[in-house]
């Protein structure tokens, strides 16, 4: 202690503390705090600017997202289109079909009404024809069986012998 | 042109200090009588005049002695004269320490105005009024003469100043560097990180969000106290840090610090420690007065004082084992072994340089930390 003490110099001591309060006021005026301050605002100017990077890197996934889902949305509605126009090529398909074939069974039913139309004038002018034929011939007959007068009772005698029997 | 002219000036004083220190060594070869010792050529070559050697070195003194060197028996001193800046009986004296003639036994007395000084063992003595010679008790004190206040441009001083205008050069310079881009160019790249360095390792973890009223002081004390124990590495022999009122001054100014800026809930917790029953009370605020008062400060102190003057002995020490060893290993052996020795604990030294000037910055953040630090509102 005594020892220490003798190496503790007063002097020095005053002279030290009046030079470094002074070298600590120059050192905070010319030195610490323009560096600090340079440096904050160093620092702070790279953490705006990394904040903005970061913001633009956001709004570019946004950008990116929205054009991802424009994309799906056109796609969908092309899909849409798409099967709309296959649709409607298969409903005119089907409607032509189905016309074709109305079209073409009322073709067939016109064309078995005028047959039967022409069949039934043709019956009927086949009777009438047959029955003409007939009578022709029933006149012929007649006129010949008529000359005969036992032949002219014989069929007066048998068509009455039918008649009964009818 | 405003930093133009700056930079002029800067370099003016540089070249100023440069020349200065040139010419004083060269006008400061003095010869001095070596025969009372008995040597004809070595001054230094016993134990104890190694030991007498350390001793010196670790003091602060008047002279900048750079190193002896000797011719015809004579011993020359080569160092450059300080100014001695005296305020004894009769007001201000002013002389160049060369005026002792490198005289420490009160031999020479210098004469200004009606004062005559003595230089006794590194210190300076006014001889009282009509007394012509120093005159001793037992204990070899002066008894007739009266210490003036020292003002003196020490060797301390001078290393005060010398980095004191080095600080101002190199961070004044980066400072200003800042002020045309952002990014520091040559010297102040170096400069930078060690800035950033105490900012982020040294203030802000330890003091906490108030950390910027407080940088200043600790970059300051950070960079003097580095800077001058590396100086104290070179062979100029500074050994600014190792003195006793350096280092105690540096202690007082965190002491300082961290009373003004003690807010309330580190004063209550001083004085009337909450939590704890009341008896107690009293006997903790004595406790804790005792460590925040004396035993914060006296550890950083002596922390510093010892290891950077433990330092230099050690140094000195091994690098005279080239001259004391020599009967024993032969000078070859002996040089050998110092050169291994006083190297590697050199080495160690420019580590402990850092070191000592991180924890007693640390520390001193750490301190000011508990003063300002906010309790937590339960």
């Amino acid at each position: 202690m005594e020892q220490l003490l003798e190496n503790f110099s007063l002097d020095l001591f005053v002279k030290q503390t009046v030079l470094f309060l002074i070298l600590i006021f120059i050192m905070v005026k010319f030195a610490w705090k323009p560096i600090l301050k340079a440096l904050n605002d160093r620092e702070e100017g790279i953490k705006d600017a990394i904040d903005s990077a970061e913001k633009a890197k956001r709004e570019m996934q946004n950008l990116q997202a929205d054009n991802q889902k424009l994309l799906n949305e056109a796609r969908v509605e092309r899909e849409a289109m798409l099967k709309e126009a296959r649709d409607i090529k298969n409903k005119m398909i089907e409607d032509a079909k189905d016309e074709a074939k109305a079209e073409a069974s009322k073709l067939i039913a016109q064309a078995q009404a005028s047959i039967e139309t022409e069949k039934k004038a043709a019956i009927a002018e086949l009777k009438s024809q047959v029955a003409n034929l007939s009578i022709d011939i029933a006149e012929k007959v007649v006129r010949e069986e008529l000359s005969n007068k036992d032949k002219q009772i014989k069929l007066v005698e048998s068509m009455l012998g039918e008649a009964t029997l009818n | 042109m405003e930093e133009r002219k700056l930079r002029l000036v800067t370099k003016l004083i540089s070249a100023l200090t440069l020349t200065l220190l040139v010419s004083f060594s060269a006008f400061a070869g003095d010869a001095k009588n070596n025969q009372h010792n008995g040597h004809e050529a070595n001054p230094v070559n016993t134990s104890e005049e190694v030991t007498d050697y350390i001793k010196h070195h670790v003091k602060d003194s008047h002279d900048f002695h750079l190193f002896d060197y000797f011719s015809n028996g004579e011993q020359h001193s080569v160092g450059f004269p300080l100014p001695v800046i005296l305020w004894g009986e009769n007001g201000l004296s002013m002389f160049m320490s060369s005026a002792f003639h490198h005289d420490d036994n009160g031999e020479v007395i210098v004469e200004k105005g009606d004062s005559r000084f003595v230089k006794l063992h590194g210190k300076i003595y006014e001889l009282n009024a009509g007394e012509a010679a120093v005159k001793f008790d037992e204990s070899h004190h002066p008894t007739n003469a009266s210490t003036p206040f020292d003002l003196s441009i020490t060797k301390s001083v001078f290393g005060i100043l010398l980095i004191g205008l080095l600080m101002f050069l190199w961070f004044g310079g980066l400072a200003r560097q800042y002020k045309k881009n952002a990014v520091p160019k040559g010297f102040g790249r170096v400069l930078e990180p060690l800035v950033i360095y105490v900012r982020d390792e040294i203030a802000k973890p330890n003091i906490g969000p108030k950390y910027r009223k407080f940088t200043g002081y600790l970059m300051t004390v950070f960079f003097f106290i580095w800077i001058l124990n590396l100086m104290g590495l070179t062979p100029f022999g500074f050994n600014v840090t190792g003195q006793l009122a350096v280092t105690a001054a540096l202690a007082i100014f965190t002491l300082v610090i961290y009373l003004v800026s003690g807010n309330a809930h580190f004063w209550s917790h001083q004085l009337w420690m909450p939590g704890v029953p009341y008896l107690l009370r009293p006997l903790l605020a004595v406790i804790e007065l005792a460590g925040t008062l004396i035993i914060k400060p006296f550890s950083l102190m002596v922390r510093l004082f010892a290891n950077i003057t433990a330092g230099h002995i050690v140094v000195m020490s091994l690098i005279a084992i080239g001259i004391t060893m020599q009967k024993q290993m032969t000078p070859f052996g002996s040089t050998a072994l110092s050169l291994v020795l006083s190297l590697f604990i050199t080495l160690i030294e420019v580590l402990v340089a850092f070191l000592q000037a991180y924890i007693f910055t640390m520390l001193s953040a750490l301190f000011i930390g508990m003063a300002v630090e906010e309790g937590e509102h339960h």
